[in-house]
């Protein structure tokens, strides 16, 4: 049974199923639970449920120490840029420990944290750093482009033996969207064909999946048929949707709100000339970010950022189409 | 030569079997670093010795109950063979092979032995703080009494990972004890030239008063007074009591390392920096007559714990059980190359 939920309602449900289901999950972080008002001390109390200091590498590597006893926490990170103060935790400890002992310990974890929050935020707090993560062996890594998406990844990652970064994007926090109740679990490496059609493949992840999608249906106007696909984790990737949709449409646009090498795109458009390239008619054309910093004011935040006319012009370039008017 | 404060409460036979964990510790180092020479080749990359650390390491496992829980820096191979790790596997680690603790994957710097309470260490320094600190949250989730030891260096206690770790302990009352072995040199720097406490004339111990827990500074040649105050710790942590930091006094014996270099130098453990970096072999001189190994001997053969013939009979069976590792280590295959890939992830 599904009903609408706003993005951040998916998240907060997911994450409440399953800490009801599971005595073992844990959820702290900062600014979390300050009062007995907070509805997961509430229900969860303070042993599962906790504030902490602003201690990054404290709260990662004690997530770490929590998921090798037994425990499989939930970290609040608020923003992915505040994981960047405790990359060895992220990086260098939680997904090698596994391997370097030979498989005998196990490291659950989740990361929460938003990302891509171009609203003004200017430099620090913006960044789409996912790219950054999805090399790491041993780490995985979900973008949840719909409050469906997010409350089945969610769960999936709690589940998961494995670290997990869930990044949830800023803008799309109120968005709403039809949301199943009681358990639901996407599995991870399962792209979403969000949009079918033969002419090109458009493969876009979380805030540029609507974008994507939008300049699809442009697109469906002049008689383009647009495939979007939506990869949902991009550690595991499904480079076989992607090669299959590929090898129906001949063409392949990247669009990534990340900059341009430090983007998913990069990678997925590394493995289409690997595995896809007989396939291709035109080039790959990636559209991401441009490589700069986020800026503060909005007409140079927005420049740098992938957009519909963007993404427009860039199928319209692989199909060989004259440019569109300037709308 | 400077004896142990009383017994602390330990019997006879637990004061042998320190004293027997102690030689074995002793033992092994000493294998693995002759296997430099005897055997060049056969371990690869980056070795830290305990030697120095033994009744340090003895003492404080000495205070905990199977059910507790530890995690170590890099230096790690005293705590594993306390627990009773095999001796055969921990060598067969350290020389790359399948049998190995870890099946070859980690080598000397990643033994772990969750089975036995070790949930693992590592190879960057303070980072296994928050992670001990983590155990010891599932610890009190858990409600079952246990306690959590973590050790590491002098050098750790001036990264971030300590202090975030040392604040949320006290501020959660957490059951952890914080074994600070300060061996007086990070890598090789001494303590004065990068710890504000020690250039103050200062023991590091001081850095508790900053989260509001205990501190105190323990001789680390001495097990029994290692294990007296580890236990004062335990005690205060099992009882809800919260966090305690134990400042080890400890001199490494050995190099930091072996020598970093290149593939086709060969590799081999240096002189102590004290003769090697500072010109001061004096001072590594006074630390060896003050070995604690030694040290242990003369104080339980002159109050007649042990006989002379005991004791070296103690010394042969941990110089056979050592050599014996090394054969097994020897003889022991290497991984399959594809085993690779296996355990990236779960």
């Amino acid at each position: 049974m599904a009903r609408e939920l706003p993005y951040i309602g998916a998240i907060n449900e997911s994450l409440r199923q399953e800490m009801a289901r599971d005595p073992r999950v844990l959820f702290f972080g900062q600014n979390i639970a300050t009062t007995e008002a907070d509805p997961f001390l509430a229900e969860f109390g303070p042993g599962r449920v906790r504030t902490t200091p602003i201690s990054e590498t404290a709260e990662i590597g004690m997530a770490v120490g929590a998921a090798l006893a037994g425990y499989r926490p939930v970290v609040e990170l608020y923003m992915a840029e505040f994981m960047l103060v405790a990359m060895d935790q992220v990086v260098n400890e939680a997904p090698r420990l596994r391997y370097m002992t030979g498989g005998q310990v196990t490291v659950p974890l989740v990361l929460k944290a938003g990302y891509g929050f171009t609203a003004g935020w200017a430099g620090q707090h913006t960044g789409s750093i996912y790219g950054m993560f999805m090399g790491v062996p041993g780490l995985k890594v979900a973008l949840p482009a719909t409050p469906a998406d997010a409350k089945g990844l969610l769960a999936t990652a709690i589940r998961d033996d494995n670290p997990v970064c869930f990044f949830h994007h800023y803008l799309l926090t109120l968005e709403p969207g039809a949301v199943p109740e009681g358990e639901y679990l996407i599995p991870f490496g399962q792209a979403a064909v969000r949009r079918a059609g033969g002419d090109v493949t458009i493969v876009a992840t979380g805030w540029m999946v609507g974008k994507a999608l939008a300049a699809a249906e442009r697109l469906a106007a002049e008689g383009v048929g647009a495939e979007v696909v939506d990869p949902r984790t991009i550690a595991p990737l499904d480079t076989r949707t992607i090669l299959e949709s590929v090898a129906k449409t001949g063409r392949l646009v990247l669009v990534d709100q990340a900059t341009r090498h430090g983007s998913a795109a990069a990678v997925i458009a590394a493995e289409v000339a690997e595995g896809g390239f007989g396939s291709l008619r035109a080039p790959v054309r990636q559209v991401t970010a441009l490589d700069a910093t986020i800026p503060y004011s909005q007409p140079m935040e927005a420049y740098l950022l992938p957009d519909e006319d963007k993404i427009v012009a860039a199928v319209r370039e692989v199909l060989g189409l004259a440019a569109a008017a300037p709308r | 030569m400077a004896g142990t404060e009383g017994t602390a409460g330990l019997d006879t036979g637990r004061l042998i079997w320190i004293y027997t964990q102690m030689v074995r510790i002793r033992e092994f180092e000493e294998r693995v670093k002759a296997t430099f020479t005897e055997h060049p080749g056969v371990i690869r990359g980056h070795t830290h010795l305990a030697d120095g650390a033994e009744a340090s390491i003895v003492g404080s496992l000495a205070a905990l109950e199977p059910r507790d829980r530890l995690m170590t820096t890099y230096r790690c191979h005293g705590y594993p063979l306390v627990l009773g790790t095999p001796a055969t596997v921990m060598m067969a680690e350290i020389y790359g092979r399948k049998t190995g603790l870890c099946g070859g994957y980690g080598g000397s710097m990643h033994l772990t032995d969750p089975g036995r309470g070790f949930l693992g260490t590592s190879g960057i320094v303070g980072q296994g703080i928050p992670q001990a600190t983590g155990v010891a949250y599932a610890a009190q989730i858990r409600g079952e009494g246990q306690v959590v030891a973590c050790f590491f260096g002098d050098g750790a206690s001036k990264q971030g990972a300590f202090h975030e770790s040392l604040n949320i302990a006290s501020l959660w009352k957490l059951p952890i004890v914080y074994v600070l072995e300060n061996n007086g040199y990070n890598v090789v720097t001494r303590a004065e030239q990068e710890d504000a406490n020690a250039a103050a004339g200062e023991p590091l111990a001081v850095k508790a008063v900053a989260y509001s827990m205990p501190g105190v500074t323990v001789d680390g040649g001495d097990p029994v007074a290692v294990y007296r105050e580890v236990a004062a710790a335990v005690a205060r942590a099992r009882a809800g009591e919260g966090p305690t930091l134990v400042e080890s006094r400890i001199y490494r014996l050995s190099a930091h390392g072996n020598i970093i270099a290149p593939p086709g130098v060969p590799l081999h453990f240096p002189e102590h920096e004290a003769v090697e970096v500072f010109g001061a072999p004096e001072e590594y001189e006074a630390a060896k007559r003050g070995d604690p190994v030694p040290r242990m001997r003369g104080v339980l053969v002159s109050d007649g714990t042990l006989s002379p013939a005991e004791a070296d009979q103690i010394a042969d069976a941990a110089r056979a059980e050592m050599a014996d590792a090394v054969e097994f280590a020897l003889r022991s295959p290497f991984p399959r190359p594809e085993d690779a890939v296996n355990f990236v992830y779960a």
